[in-house]
């Protein structure tokens, strides 16, 4: 081996740091998925009428379809009977305030370096902590409240809107799309709910921060935003587990809706454990996240900086409703070791005068793999639809693989379509020139990889820009300078 | 400053190097010049430290150190800066934001307080003025889209920021016209002083009209055939290289 492929080697096989395990007492529901179980928690939930027959609708579908197998990724046969789709800190009573909270599930938070506290106001963001699917704390609620904003657990919204659950739960993902999708929407737990009424703009970040602790449990969490007319706001989405041998699944849904003229940004860094150095264990990402651009000139953005997960396997997507709506998707996906990953997004054109811009950067390490998958399709009314597409891949060493699955489907002929691709090796003559400038050889991966990612990167809002350099910096490399 | 004794190196398995000596003390200015295939890239980049040689015998000794043990961060921070003949480009990366990097680790290793953008930048400004460049150059890639000629005057432009000790310019002056050669040259001089080296690898004696050699050596077959002082590029210019390999053939 060269020193340089070493130097790859070594700063590829950097350890996850976010792996510790919390010592909270739960409340576990028994193993395995029946009506029984879907009952089980929508009671446990206090759930009204409509919503548990929801979830039976979905799980009876679910039962009726078959896991895909078009995907790009490898791993053995789930057994649906073998995981725990209900798991919750114990509460002993309600709490009143944050000071409540179970001082290890806030140490928890802390140790991720999320802050609970509002009187802190560090950060300016907004926080829904979510532990093993159940929100256990919404900060700077009430200044959101003056607002007439809502932002809190999606059970609190069934609770107090139901209205506005009913109206919009599902009808981006309904839950016959896809068998994750219906598996989901019969046994979410919980999640993130937010509301931002007309003509408001939301003043700091929204921010949903997920923890899987519980071993063998899935986490299937629900989130759902509505943005009405001429309304912005800007979500973020984190997301880490502790390390555990046996794989544990994640299926959540994100539904996004925006009305006229209406803003919707929405940032992931996800960095579930992404398994050991030999591929054992890790979390199955297998998300369904879409969003509506359901009224004129509205807009949705994704922007996702995929870290973690044994497999991720999603595709952030946007239905272009409204004439001259507008869809974005930036995604920086990283595979090490034996990770793998499937994504990309789908850009819907239904409205005249649509536009959509696809930027992907896919970056293999180790024995990792990594597909990027679009879809960018132009109905029949869509005059005037624009699409730009470029996807790079950068690889690292030479067992790692790159794949890219662009499918384009146009039915009106007056689109313009565009697609980029190219796919790199970190070279070895960049490096040496930026040793020998004195810059060390991981800083020197480091700075390679973050110029690649840049595109993406500087679409983060600020307060999370950073943090997704540091988890660059975990999967990858060591600190960015 | 600099000791090289009897080095011999290969890469794939092909001998480049075949015993070269050169010994380089502070304050000097060695022009290595030689035909093409002769080994002075070679030489350039194993003082450097480039990764794929393979060091077969000899040793090089720099301000007292085993310089080949070393890594080429630690040998860009001991000093040693090497201007390359053809600069990588990398995507993404902000030219200043490298340069600072770059600077600070520098800084660091020497226990020296890292300086913060706003004091980088006012430094990067004075040292822009040596290589005539504009402010724009600041915002751009790492040689991304840069024309020959701003790749070469980039590479001096680090010099001077860098600051380096011992300076080894692999043909910087290949590819330029004769404005930016006067631009590169005088920013070459302005960093020579009796503390610091400068190895220049040319081709062509024109580079040394603009910087005065104090030796010029012939490298030729792997080691260094012929050393003398300014004259010795002239001579070489008139007769062409094949005058001094006939000699050093004669002489063998």
């Amino acid at each position: 081996m060269s020193n340089d492929t070493q130097t790859i080697h070594d700063i590829t096989n950097q350890d996850y740091k976010y792996g510790f395990v919390t010592d909270v007492e739960m409340e576990i529901a028994p193993k395995g998925l029946s009506e029984n179980i879907v009952r089980l928690i929508s009671n446990k939930k206090n759930e009204p009428e409509f919503l548990l027959e929801f979830r039976l609708k979905a799980y009876r579908h679910w039962l009726t379809m078959k896991q895909p197998k078009w995907q790009n990724v490898n791993f053995p046969e789930i057994n649906y009977q073998d995981i725990i789709y209900y798991a919750a800190p114990k509460q002993k009573k309600k709490l009143e305030s944050l000071d409540e909270l179970d001082p290890e599930i806030r140490s928890t938070f802390e140790k991720l370096g999320i802050s609970l506290d509002e009187q802190k106001k560090l950060s300016g963001v907004a926080v829904d902590a979510v532990f093993d699917s159940v929100s256990v704390a919404t900060t700077f609620r009430e200044k959101l409240g003056e607002l007439g904003i809502i932002f809190c657990s999606f059970s609190e919204a069934v609770k107090n809107h139901p209205e506005l659950v009913k109206k919009y739960l599902g009808s981006v993902v309904p839950y016959t799309d896809n068998y994750f999708a219906a598996l989901n929407s019969a046994v979410f737990s919980d999640g993130s709910f937010c509301f931002i009424p007309k003509g408001v703009r939301c003043p700091m970040e929204l921010s949903t921060y997920f923890r899987m602790n519980a071993s063998e449990t899935g986490q299937f969490e629900r989130t759902l935003i509505i943005a009405e007319d001429k309304s912005y706001v800007s979500y973020l989405e984190g997301c880490t587990a502790p390390m555990r041998d046996k794989n544990q699944l994640h299926a959540a849904v994100v539904e996004l809706v925006a009305l006229d003229h209406a803003t919707i940004k929405y940032s992931t860094v996800q960095n579930w454990y992404p398994g050991d150095k030999n591929g054992k264990g890790g979390i199955y990402n297998f998300v369904t996240k879409r969003g509506k651009c359901a009224g004129v000139s509205s807009k949705i953005s994704w922007t996702q900086v995929e870290t973690g997960s044994a497999i991720t396997w999603k595709y952030p997507s946007c239905i272009l409703y409204g004439d001259n709506s507008i869809g974005e998707f930036y995604s920086v996906a990283i595979t090490n070791n034996w990770q793998q990953a499937d994504t990309g997004t789908k850009m819907i054109h239904v409205g005249e005068n649509t536009r959509s811009t696809v930027i992907s950067k896919g970056i293999s390490a180790g024995h990792g793999q990594n597909a990027y998958r679009g879809l960018i399709k132009i109905m029949k009314n869509a005059t005037g639809a624009r699409n730009y597409t470029q996807c790079d891949s950068l690889l690292l060493g030479n067992q790692c693989g790159a794949h890219t699955f662009p499918y384009i489907e146009v039915k009106n002929p007056t689109a313009k379509i565009e697609h980029e691709a190219t796919t790199s090796k970190i070279s070895e003559d960049q490096l040496f020139y930026l040793r020998q400038r004195g810059i060390s050889s991981e800083n020197a991966v480091s700075i390679i990889v973050n110029g690649f990612c840049k595109q993406v990167l500087k679409q983060l809002p600020m307060e999370f820009a950073v943090e997704a350099q540091k988890l660059l910096g975990v999967s990858l490399e060591g600190s960015v300078g | 400053m600099l000791e090289i004794k009897n080095l011999s190196v290969s890469v794939d398995n092909k001998q480049i190097l075949n015993g070269l000596n050169l010994s380089v003390k502070a304050g000097e200015v060695h022009a290595i010049m030689g035909p093409n295939g002769s080994g002075k890239s070679t030489l350039a980049h194993i003082l450097a430290g480039k990764p794929g040689y393979e060091i077969i015998g000899g040793e090089i000794i720099y301000q007292g150190k085993n310089l080949l043990a070393m890594e080429p961060e630690l040998r860009a921070c001991e000093g040693i800066f090497l201007a390359f003949q053809y600069p990588v480009e990398i995507s993404g990366v902000n030219n200043l934001y490298f340069l600072k990097e770059a600077y600070n680790a520098i800084r660091r290793h020497r226990a020296e307080k890292a300086l913060d953008a706003m004091d980088f930048l006012k430094l990067a400004k004075e040292k822009m003025k040596l290589v005539e460049l504009n402010e724009s150059f600041f915002n751009r890639n790492v040689n991304e889209g840069f024309s020959g000629g701003e790749k070469k005057r980039n590479e001096i432009f680090q010099m001077a920021i860098l600051d380096p000790t011992l300076a080894i310019l692999d043909e910087t002056d290949s590819g330029l016209d004769i404005d930016a050669l006067k631009t590169v040259a005088s920013g070459v001089n302005h960093l020579r002083n009796e503390k610091k080296a400068i190895i220049l690898v040319t081709h062509y004696q024109r580079l040394l009209d603009y910087i005065k050699p104090d030796f010029v050596h012939v490298l030729a077959q792997g080691k260094i055939i012929k050393s003398g002082d300014a004259t010795l590029a002239l001579r070489l210019e008139e007769e062409g290289y094949s005058w001094a390999l006939e000699k050093e053939n004669a002489r063998a």
